[in-house]
């Protein structure tokens, strides 16, 4: 087993090396200036350039970049917050998106499945068209729009949550734009548990296990729930690196210094600012293929077929 | 068999319906059905003929949008104070029925067993199950009784099997550890539904001698489901012949075997694959079993049945008495019925088989 660990985490890290690269190439091809060009001469641009390093070969520029990001340091910016080092920005941005999205995910998936779970549970009554509908209409309905809905209801209307994120009031100001992230992963959960688990009601195993006297909770707990979470888990991982690298507009709207925001401003004030873009995009890399990872080894104990074959590529 | 044999399954004119999308399908017409203690019966028909509906109805594992319209399964045990109970399976809750019946005193083997085994736990748990819901046995004493269960099923190396999941053994072994789980709680009655459809033919074999042995064991009863004659000859003493949800012939296995009397019955055998055949080809019943959706007029097998009487669009025939044990729902039994033979064909591949069979005796 542990040699399989760490086949995949060797894959991983290779795979990253391999995307920071295109990232580090493809940042430099894009039309556009680093810099806030429109306040610059062409002679201020070329003395920038030059003090960045940015005429070296790429191959240069790109050992020297990784050089210091293994020191964990990922520059300063080029355009944005000019001079503050990218560390020290990133930190704060990613400590609120983390929060309002780990917020987000923990809500909507303990919400999905209870929903999920009662839809199966009663097939065919009120239950299960409730969930029907309400994960369509979740689905459907942005989350933006559905902040926008909460705003006006519960900050203007009755004033009891703050109308725009507020860092001194943190648990208060993370309730509605968590609440609107969580409806999307919400639906996506419930409606998948409850098409697996009536699809694993309805296997031979679960006849069989009806056959030895098993019914009710033992029944559910010990052989619906386990096979029927086993695919929702891969559902769940792309959607929790969606809400943990912060869902654009929500954050705008609500005021949030998150990094949704932070890759808009890189990429749309003045001048793309190169190392703002890079740091942003490694980081959504490492989360994606770290939670695949972690996807990938969760299968494994979940699943034993997986376990057993991961066994035997050793052996 | 004689008088001493006492009946512990005892189907009565159980009727079933099911609600689909395109209407009420009666799919089962008035079964009856007598299973004695330690006999074997097979119930053979179709795909459709309701032969699974049957039995499904008896282990409380009918669909949701069956209703049972009428009719009763009584079923006879001893209870834990000695006595001898019987009760009616159908007034039953689903709950009444896990708890009491199902795998402590029913149990099933499944057809498939390639699906009928929960992929993430070890089949030692799987087997271990029953034990401990029925039995209130301890973890050692399950273990060690799974572990004979696995000998006695005979799966080699039944300690290092005990560890495995259900994808690491082949399709026979499977089914194998399928039987053991069936046995686990000690039941006294076994319903096989097709056990060796799935399986290869050289396995097939092997498990309905293995289910065979142990029944003798273990003094148990059976049902089989199945459409292959070839295993109701192995196994059975008895046998029901089931069409369109009812059934229309009944006798042991030699009255079924040699002398038949139902066009139906007459159709399967001449089905049935010989060595000696001098046909070029096989011999299979024309058409295909009516669309209980509607309801058929008269007896369902006329439009099939080449020795059709007019009376048969018109009015079902009950069931006559050939012997004792022997009965059959046709016309062509009535005194009044003009007198019609087996096929000849039929007759002759019979002939052969019965010599065949007394070299053996």
């Amino acid at each position: 087993m542990l040699k399989y660990v760490l086949k995949r985490v060797g894959m991983a890290l290779l795979t990253l090396l391999i995307i920071t690269f295109l990232l580090f190439v493809l940042v430099r091809i894009m039309p556009g200036n680093p810099f806030p060009s429109e306040r610059m001469s062409d002679e201020q641009i070329a003395n920038k350039r030059a003090e960045m390093g940015l005429d070296d070969p790429i191959l240069v520029q790109f050992g020297r970049y990784m050089a210091g990001v293994l020191q964990g340091d990922f520059g300063k910016g080029t355009s944005l917050y000019y001079g503050a080092p990218i560390k020290t920005v990133l930190s704060t941005a990613i400590s609120n998106s983390f929060r309002i999205g780990g917020i987000a995910i923990l809500v909507g998936t303990l919400a999905g499945l209870a929903l999920g779970i009662t839809a199966a549970l009663n097939r065919g009554r009120f239950m299960d068209g409730f969930c029907t509908v309400f994960s369509i209409l979740g689905v459907c309905v942005p989350s933006y729009v559905f902040l926008i809905f909460l705003q006006y209801n519960f900050a203007f209307r009755i004033p009891f949550f703050p109308y725009f994120f507020d860092p001194n009031r943190f648990l208060f100001s993370t309730v509605m734009p968590s609440l609107s992230l969580s409806l999307f992963t919400m639906s996506t959960i419930a409606r998948f548990t409850r098409n697996e688990m009536v699809e694993v009601f309805d296997s031979d195993y679960v006849r069989l296990a009806e056959s030895k006297g098993l019914y009710g909770r033992k029944l559910v707990l010990r052989h619906v729930l386990r096979n029927a979470l086993i695919p929702i888990v891969t559902v769940l991982a792309p959607l929790v690196v969606d809400l943990l690298t912060g869902a654009l507009v929500v954050e705008k709207i609500y005021g949030i210094n998150g990094i949704g925001k932070l890759m808009v401003d890189a990429i749309a004030g003045e001048g793309i600012d190169y190392n703002y873009v890079l740091a942003l995009g490694i980081l959504y890399s490492t989360l994606y293929i770290g939670v695949m990872l972690l996807v990938d080894l969760l299968y494994g104990v979940l699943d034993p077929r997986i376990r057993v074959s991961a066994k035997a590529e050793e052996g | 068999m004689s008088e001493e044999m006492k009946t512990i399954l005892d189907i009565k004119n159980l009727d079933i319906s099911f609600r689909t999308n395109a209407g009420t399908v009666h799919a089962i017409r008035g079964v009856n059905l007598n299973l004695c203690k330690g006999e074997t019966v097979a119930i053979v028909g179709e795909s459709g003929s309701g032969k699974s509906v049957t039995m499904k109805a008896a282990m409380g594992l009918l669909d949701a949008n069956a209703t049972i319209n009428s009719g009763e399964i009584l079923y006879t045990y001893t209870n834990t104070s000695g006595e001898e109970v019987t009760v009616d399976l159908l007034k039953m809750s689903k709950k009444e029925m896990r708890q009491h019946i199902n795998g402590k005193r029913i149990a099933m083997v499944f057809q498939d067993p390639m699906t009928s085994l929960d992929p993430t736990m070890t089949i030692g748990r799987q087997i271990m199950e029953s034990m401990f819901l029925h039995k209130k046995m301890s973890r050692e004493a399950a273990k060690a009784r799974a572990l004979e269960l696995l000998q006695l099923v005979g799966i080699p190396d039944a300690e290092k099997r005990f560890k495995n999941y259900p994808h690491q053994l082949s399709g026979g072994m499977r089914q194998r550890v399928v039987i053991a789980i069936a046995l686990s709680a000690d039941p006294n009655v076994l319903i096989c539904d097709e056990p060796t459809t799935a399986l290869d033919v050289t396995i097939q074999a092997k498990i309905l001698e293995l289910i065979m042995d142990i029944q003798k064991k273990m003094g148990l009863s059976v049902i089989y489901i199945t459409h292959d004659l070839g295993v109701v000859a192995k196994v059975a003493d008895y046998v029901d012949v089931m069409y369109a949800g009812k059934i229309v012939e009944v006798g042991n296995v030699n009255e079924i075997f040699f002398e038949p009397k139902h066009p139906y019955t007459w159709g399967l055998l001449s089905a049935m694959p010989d060595l000696d055949t001098d046909e070029e080809r096989l011999y299979s019943i024309p058409g295909s079993p009516p669309n209980l959706l509607h309801e058929p007029k008269g007896d369902a097998f006329t439009a099939r049945n080449r020795f059709a009487l007019a009376i048969d669009e018109k009015a079902e025939p009950p069931m006559f008495q050939v012997s004792r044990t022997h009965f059959a729902a046709t016309w062509l039994l009535h005194p009044d019925a003009p007198k019609v033979e087996m096929p000849p064909e039929l007759k002759t591949m019979l002939e052969r088989a019965r010599k065949e069979a007394e070299k053996y005796l």
